[in-house]
């Protein structure tokens, strides 16, 4: 669980979540896991609706579903983080086509977790969400290595790298990346480590800001290669 | 000129739009030279207006025969051509006036069967150009009588040319002319019979596809839905069923992959080889398996002994750690790959000597070892077990 470190006054605020999935029975499913644990400030299944819902309400974190008509949950984060950057992504998917995961966390996305997730977990990646941390599902962790790992020489073909600052994982990142691929949380990953979870976090974010920024565009051909698992 | 023809697609919209693209033919027949140009701007300008109209195209049969007819009319054309060129004028005499009565018979059919129900609307209300009800019908009408004009006049020439044997030059000229009637009567018509054509085409895949992926989804999806609601009671049966149909499911997606298929034989690279031990895990042990996996490459001898014993460690965590998810992560390097399996069970002493889990565990460990590899297993009570398993590659199948 996160740990509360909001402006510590008394018990943190409830995290205020909206819901956008075309999937009814989704989202009532969604409804039911969070329970009492957050507000849900509302849901939508359309992107246009869910555009101007969110802007109207303002919540703290959107948790969206990557596949939808009218250009799926990408539309709706990049709207948002036109008008809103203060809303917080996190997105849901079934899909687990690095594609889609790609692609909606370099929409802006701070996470992706698939909708197996259970209710605990995932009112854990909505705090974290909205404390502005990054959650990496194993999978996502496993397509950032994957991604960022035909790197000098693996891949055979040099792609010249603008800024390598963006374009690499340090050591420790990879570490990290690692060992949440392999079904750790991060308070274990911590303690494997010895690092504290605020480091982890701070890796995690790091890594999550490369994938956002990232100009190589080797990471969206990779991505459209790839087609699962 | 091009401005001219813009000019017209505009002007379409109003009454003066077929006097505007007749005087067009005027000064292209005048002029002579770049024919072809104008005539291929013209051929779009009514295919783009006739587009919109695609929703009340001619049905299948309707379409067959004009398709015929639109093969008899290409080929008049084309013979008109060949008897320029090369073939007495006397012999060809026969050829344009069939082709001539040809093109009349063709011309009201065509326009039949294109607007059937718009044009004898038409009829009936006023000659020709009496009504102003519709801007599409009175095109097609103008563009018929245009290029009926047109095929006379060139018709006309040929047979006034043919006496005196000196005028080849107008011999060409008049057949120019005729191929440009042919063109405005009859382009607009062979562009949407082709494109007709080809979406019936594409309907018919697009049929068939579905047809498909009904079977496939009767075979797999519907079946265990079936099975869903008869296990209902038992969860761990739900989720495993529920699971070995969503990876059918997505192999077949975004693999192309048949359901059911994939047998051992097949399996050629560590990808397959993590998807097979995921399914034959989830299918025959309750449990769900994510699995993770990090590059690709060729199986070698190595790395499919490294696989077996991730395999037999996926089975014995399945098997005793009592967990619900077994969590197996792959990643292939270019020095090694290495496998790591994680429970978060009840787990056990690794010190402690056992039968059970401890044996297996050697046993893992003898079968790595034996092939150049290391394993190392991370346990305790109720701590839950990993497993790692490192193969290095030799230089063998690597990518």
């Amino acid at each position: 669980m996160s740990d509360s470190k909001g402006p510590g006054n008394g018990p943190r605020r409830k995290v205020r979540v909206f819901l956008v999935d075309d999937h009814h029975l989704f989202l009532s499913g969604v409804r039911a896991e969070l329970g009492d644990a957050v507000e849900v400030v509302g849901d939508a299944d359309e992107v246009g609706a869910a555009i101007e819902l969110i802007g109207e309400r303002v919540p703290d974190v959107v948790l969206v579903d990557v596949h939808m008509p009218d250009g799926g949950g990408q539309a709706v984060i990049e709207a948002i983080g036109r008008s809103h950057p203060e809303v917080r992504f996190l997105a849901l998917s079934v899909s687990d086509a690095a594609e889609d995961v790609i692609g909606v966390i370099r929409a802006g996305a701070r996470g992706y977790v698939t909708k197996t997730i259970s209710g605990p977990e995932l009112t854990d990646a909505v705090e974290r969400v909205a404390d502005g941390d990054a959650v990496f599902s194993p999978r996502l962790a496993g397509f950032v290595l994957d991604a960022f790992a035909s790197d000098p020489g693996a891949a055979g073909g040099a792609v010249p790298s603008f800024d390598p600052e963006l374009d690499q994982l340090t050591p420790r990142e990879r570490e990290v990346l690692r060992l949440i691929a392999r079904g750790y949380a991060y308070k274990e990953v911590a303690r494997q480590l010895s690092i504290s979870i605020k480091t982890v976090e701070s890796h995690v974010s790091a890594v999550l800001r490369k994938l956002q920024l990232s100009s190589r565009h080797q990471l969206t051909r990779w991505a459209t290669e790839r087609r699962l698992l | 000129m091009a401005g001219g023809v813009a000019g017209g697609l505009s002007a379409r919209f109003g009454i003066d739009a077929n006097l505007i693209r007749f005087a067009f033919v005027l000064v292209a027949l005048g002029a002579g030279t770049g024919l072809a140009a104008y005539v291929v701007a013209w051929l779009v300008i009514p295919a783009e207006g006739t587009s919109t109209s695609i929703g009340r195209r001619a049905l299948a049969d309707r379409r067959t025969v004009g398709l015929a007819l639109a093969f008899v009319t290409a080929l008049g054309a084309v013979v008109l051509v060949l008897g320029a060129i090369g073939l007495s004028f006397a012999v060809n005499l026969v050829w344009p006036v069939s082709i001539a009565v040809a093109g009349l018979v063709l011309v009201w059919r065509g326009a039949d069967a294109e607007e059937r129900t718009h044009l004898s609307e038409l009829m009936g209300r006023a000659p020709l150009i009496g009504s102003a009800e519709s801007r599409t019908r009175r095109a097609t009408v103008a563009r018929v009588v245009v290029g009926v004009v047109l095929v006379a006049v060139g018709l006309g020439a040929l047979v006034a040319s043919a006496h005196p044997s000196v005028a080849t030059v107008r011999a060409v000229l008049a057949v120019n002319v005729v191929i440009v009637g042919f063109l405005v009567a009859f382009g607009p018509w062979w562009l949407r019979l082709a494109r007709d054509l080809a979406m019936e085409r594409r309907e018919r895949v697009r049929n068939e596809e579905r047809a498909n992926m009904a079977a496939a989804v009767h075979d797999s999806v519907l079946q265990t839905l079936a099975l869903i609601q008869r296990a209902a009671g038992d969860q761990g049966e739900v989720t495993r069923l529920a699971r070995a149909q969503e990876r059918e499911l997505r192999a077949w997606l975004f693999e192309g992959r048949a359901p059911g298929s994939f047998n051992e034989a097949e399996v050629t690279t560590v990808s397959q080889a993590v998807a097979v031990i995921v399914r034959d895990v989830e299918a025959s042990h309750r449990v769900a398996v994510e699995s993770v996996l990090v590059g690709d490459c060729e199986l070698t001898g190595e790395l499919r002994a490294l696989l077996a014993a991730g395999r037999e460690a996926t089975v014995n965590a399945a098997k005793w750690s009592g967990a619900p998810v077994v969590s197996i992560f792959v990643e292939v390097e270019p020095s090694q790959v290495s496998v790591f399996v994680r429970d978060r069970g009840q787990g056990f002493d690794p010190d402690a000597v056992g039968p059970d889990r401890r044996g297996i565990a050697e046993s893992i460990r003898t079968r790595m070892t034996r092939h150049g590899g290391s394993a190392v297993i991370r346990s305790a009570p109720d701590q839950g077990t990993e497993i790692e398993l490192i193969m290095p590659r030799t230089g063998a199948g690597r990518e």
